[in-house]
């Protein structure tokens, strides 16, 4: 195969993997991965150098929306940022001394849990009632609601959702995915936080947090030009299509399919790894 | 009224925000883009090695390699600068809600904002990646 197919089948691939990560809210690198180490036989480092970047495209430009809106919690964004950076320099700093087998494994492990926590329903309650540290850190704030009307909530457990924050960076920085589910379960879960803040806010977190990691993979020279232009233009271009069809889509059954598809990969990728084969 | 200004100025700094972050990735994708062109052109029909992770040539680990790449036009120089500037644009974006953070005079906000980008500094600086 010649450097430009290969180009434009990465190029496709990608393209796939960012609509499917932005329909599904899951996000381009849970695929992009696999497609690059399992089809196309891509050292997983070299994956994860390609992945890290098209995350922080991804992430940026739809925060950009996000934040115009006025949905996402800047300040509760910032307090998180402080566990998910240390998390993802840990975890770009362990990377190096991960074997490939060995990652790939907890890649199929933490990818088979993205799958379940697609069906998890998610907290739209919103809880105006304030903690100490929550007062402290001005982390109550209002969001606008379905009718338009502003939505008054708090944020409760804020140090248990800021030790989650910081495994979910470390997971991001060694996997070089945004680790979206993780910080949904952060944040839903145990700082009972509206979805609709949640997402947009975790979102708006994951550029840093992969950015965070990025300058220690570029410095350790995973991240391979040849490799990364055909990823990020293919998985933007695709989250972009992905946020134009997102509304017309039927996203239950949508789910239940990439699901399905998830876990074979990650049952794929864990045999893998178990094997040695990657 | 005081209580006015404060919400129109936060917004303010939401829609700079908003624009910062859209115009890095647009400014950052047609750099690795043209890097990209360029790159395919001249590398198209040679054959790739991604099977075992050899770890990149010097010139497109460090910042004054990537520029003295580019300089010399060499594609996998300016994708690589593309993705530089990629990775600079959230960086930036915390420079702003520092700004933003002392316009507002959150103090608290501003030391948070500074622990967060001190964090990133120490992983460009530090070494660690080398």
């Amino acid at each position: 195969m010649t450097i430009l197919l290969l180009t434009l089948y990465i190029l496709l691939g990608a393209y796939f993997a960012g609509l499917l990560g932005s329909l599904t809210g899951l996000g381009g690198g849970v695929v992009i991965i696999p497609f690059l180490t399992l089809v196309l036989d891509v050292d997983i480092h070299y994956a994860i150098g390609a992945s890290l970047v098209s995350v922080i495209a991804t992430s940026s430009g739809s925060a950009a929306a996000y934040v115009k809106e006025g949905i996402t919690n800047m300040r509760l964004g910032m307090f998180l940022e402080i566990a998910t950076t240390v998390g993802a320099v840990l975890g770009a700093y362990l990377a190096s001394y991960i074997s490939a087998p060995t990652i790939a494994v907890i890649f199929g492990l933490i990818l088979l849990f993205s799958a379940i926590m697609s069906f998890v329903k998610k907290n739209s309650q919103a809880d105006p009632t304030s903690s100490k540290p929550a007062t402290f850190f001005k982390l109550a704030n209002t969001y606008p609601g379905q009718d338009g009307k502003m939505v008054a909530y708090s944020v409760r457990n804020i140090f248990g959702g800021f030790g989650l924050m910081s495994f979910a960076g470390m997971i991001s920085g060694l996997l070089g995915i945004g680790s979206g589910s993780l910080k949904v379960v952060a944040m839903d879960n145990i700082m009972r936080i509206p979805f609709k803040v949640s997402t947009t806010t975790s979102n708006f977190m994951i550029g840093v947090t992969a950015a965070a990691s990025a300058v220690v993979y570029l410095q350790r020279g995973y991240i391979d030009p040849g490799l990364s232009m055909p990823v990020m233009l293919g998985v933007v271009l695709g989250a972009v299509t992905g946020s134009k069809i997102l509304v017309k889509a039927n996203s239950k059954s949508l789910k239940v399919i990439f699901a399905i598809v998830i876990s074979v990969v990650a049952i794929q990728m864990i045999y893998k790894g178990l094997t040695g084969k990657i | 009224m005081s209580r006015e200004k404060k919400v129109f100025k936060e917004s303010d700094v939401q829609f700079y925000i908003g624009s910062l972050l859209r115009w890095g990735v647009i400014l950052a994708m047609s750099v690795v883009f043209i890097g990209g062109i360029i790159y395919v052109y001249r590398h198209g029909q040679e054959k790739p090695a991604y099977h075992t992770f050899n770890g990149e040539p010097g010139f497109l680990k460090t910042i004054s390699g990537i520029l003295q790449g580019v300089a010399a036009i060499k594609g996998r120089a300016i994708i690589q600068l593309g993705i530089l500037l990629l990775i600079a644009t959230p960086i930036a974006r915390i420079l702003l809600s520092i700004v933003s953070f002392v316009l507002e005079k959150d103090y608290l906000y501003v030391v948070i904002t500074l622990i967060v980008f001190g964090i990133i500094l120490f992983s460009m600086l530090s070494g660690i990646g080398g």
